[in-house]
């Protein structure tokens, strides 16, 4: 017994040694994830608890499901699920075909300059800020001076406050979303399509194969692996909404339709400093992510065989 | 060979759908950019709908001598280069241990970060130990709680995996350690996946509003993002006021309009500016992180 264990010394401090540098290397990445990563961890009981400000992370008396109770009870509730379920999901719905289609659009096309043309300009809008896309949209749609108002009135119809109007908001929201990423998310099928053997296409032109039995039959086939991975990626993230485009978007007017649940644990949070509350609320959206994550995954190999694990 | 009437017709609707995307994503940068070049009367008239119609400078006159702009474009530039220095060499330092098959805490750490790409404290948590830390209100803020991103280390890692080995053991025989091998073999070899990371994290740290939002209160220190939503989607009248000096209203609120598309214009200049340069690394980056997905 007491030899094993000095043997296991003995062995920890001769690979110690010899790996010395790359744990001299990993040290400070070591100390970065513990400190911003690890720490914040147990924080998570703050859920649990009830915090008094002035005092430390882990103080406060136990509550049990105090704040998830008065959170699931609340007016809110609902609202908050359906919005944030729908504001992830519009977007998947309508945005998903699109960058595939554009990639099928680029690959066929033969003019070189036009092609790397379309690219160039299609890419652009990934790169910019999403405060600069919010301002845009805001002031694009401004009731006094927007463009498009401007053309609404020309045609000699009545101005929208799209802006202050609920019932707006998820179009400018999937629509702008769309607009942002498809150019960007269109590089990956790009990539697959190039990859394809083209010795199907030449058999498939022997046997009189037109264009569109050609994109059907075989390069949408050929890429189904890339279309089914990448739709379970986003499946698994379909909880988490963009925090920022929503909050730079969304004014009390329209709540309604725009309130999330990481707007909402930033104003009963960070706002109005109801720790415990924005805990819970976090941690609902967690658990319900890994739900919808786990339960993608299932569907997808039994329809597919594939998975992400 | 001869064209089928039915391939004709597919790459007509080629060509029209890639126009039409080239023109929705074309034409509102175009416009704002049309507006933020046109006189105050066409504008006022609403005469500008394609090109810029009475050329003028005056808007950028109006706009770059505002003070606070500046600062917070050199803010930015800071949060910029300082964040992806510290970026670069954080993930080197993380990945290369990482990536070696000897080491022998490996498989250990390799869970030990990939673990919190699954589970966190979340925003309160981590907002407590912020503050608790200090950190509120300082520089620091934007650039050391991501000091690094786990996705990037993990593209990095099978990077310096693709190294074969043969060439660290025979720099091991003529005495190298792992520093120097690190910093003499491995980052020359994967300089063009440095480059990719070094341009996903700088556009990263130019576009950061959400640090700045919940971390910088003070107006010196905040980076343009939290400048252009004051201006943009607040439209502050406390800022328009200043830049618009002593105008009537109705001159006033005109030019408050050219204040923000010039504003848009000149935040994404720079990105534009260096987009041609870095363009040809997007495919090879994308579909370096598809690997790994």
């Amino acid at each position: 017994m007491c030899f094993k264990v000095k043997k296991r010394i003995s062995t920890l401090v001769h690979l110690v040694k010899r790996d010395k540098y790359l744990l001299l290397m990993f040290a400070p990445i070591f100390l970065y994830y513990v400190i911003f990563m690890y720490i914040p961890m147990p924080g998570i009981l703050l859920a649990f608890r009830n915090f008094m400000p002035g005092q430390g992370m882990f103080s406060g008396e136990w509550v049990g499901l105090k704040w998830f109770d008065q959170f699931v009870n609340s007016i809110y509730f609902w609202r908050l699920l359906r919005n944030t379920f729908l504001l992830a999901f519009l977007p998947l719905l309508f945005g998903f075909p699109i960058p595939i289609l554009f990639a099928v659009c680029i690959v066929e096309i033969k003019n070189r300059t036009f092609k790397r043309f379309a690219q160039t300009v299609t890419y652009l809008p990934h790169f910019i800020s999403t405060v600069v896309v919010a301002g845009m949209i805001i002031n694009f749609l401004s009731p006094t001076d927007g463009i498009v108002n401007t053309l609404i009135a020309k045609l000699g119809m009545e101005k929208v406050n799209f802006m202050m109007d609920a019932s707006w908001f998820r179009t400018i929201f999937t629509s702008s979303d769309i607009w942002q990423s498809f150019g960007f998310s269109s590089i990956i099928y790009i990539a697959a399509i190039m990859g394809i053997d083209q010795e199907m296409y030449d058999s498939g032109k022997i046997d009189g194969v037109n264009k569109f039995q050609e994109l059907w039959h075989l390069t949408l086939p050929s890429i189904k692996p890339t279309i089914v991975i990448l739709l379970l990626l986003s499946l698994g993230g379909i909880m988490s909404v963009g925090f920022e485009k929503v909050y730079l978007l969304y004014n009390g007017a329209t709540y309604e339709t725009a309130d999330v649940l990481s707007t909402y644990v930033y104003r009963m949070g960070i706002e109005g400093q109801n720790y415990g509350f924005a805990t819970a609320v976090g941690l609902f959206n967690s658990i319900i992510t890994f739900i919808l994550v786990f339960a993608a995954n299932t569907m997808t190999r039994r329809l597919t065989k594939m998975s992400l694990w | 060979m001869q064209k089928s009437r039915s391939d004709r017709l597919f790459y007509t609707m080629i060509y029209l759908l890639t126009i039409l995307a080239v023109v929705v994503t074309l034409y509102p940068f175009l416009y704002v950019v049309s507006i933020s070049f046109s006189s105050v009367d066409a504008i006022d008239k609403q005469k500008v709908m394609l090109w810029p119609v009475g050329f003028t400078f005056s808007g950028y006159k109006m706009v770059l001598q505002y003070r606070e702009l500046w600062v917070s474009f050199y803010n930015t530039l800071w949060y910029t280069v300082v964040g992806t220095l510290l970026n670069i060499v954080a993930t080197c330092l993380a990945a290369f241990p990482l990536s070696r098959q000897k080491f022998f805490l490996r498989r250990r750490l390799n869970f030990f970060i990939a673990f919190t790409m699954y589970f966190s404290g979340g925003l309160i948590p981590v907002y407590m130990l912020i503050t608790s830390l200090g950190l509120y209100n300082t520089r620091w803020v934007m650039v050391l709680p991501v000091l690094v991103i786990t996705f990037n280390v993990m593209i990095c890692r099978s990077a310096f995996e693709g190294i074969p080995n043969e060439i660290f053991e025979s720099a091991s025989i003529d005495g190298a350690n792992e520093l120097t091998m690190l910093y003499r073999l491995a980052v020359p070899i994967i300089k063009p996946t440095l480059a990719v990371l070094t341009l996903y994290y700088a556009v990263f740290h130019w576009n950061n509003f959400f640090s700045a939002l919940l971390y910088l209160g003070k107006q010196d220190m905040q980076p343009l993002q939290m400048f252009l939503r004051r201006v943009l989607i607040m439209a502050s009248p406390e800022v328009m006021q200043k830049m618009g000096g002593t105008m009537t209203s109705g001159a006033l609120a005109v030019s408050t309009l050219q204040v923000r598309y010039v504003s848009i214009v000149v935040s994404i200049l720079p990105i534009v500016t260096i987009y041609p340069f870095i363009q040809r690394y997007f495919v090879k980056g994308i579909t370096l992180g598809a690997v790994k997905g």
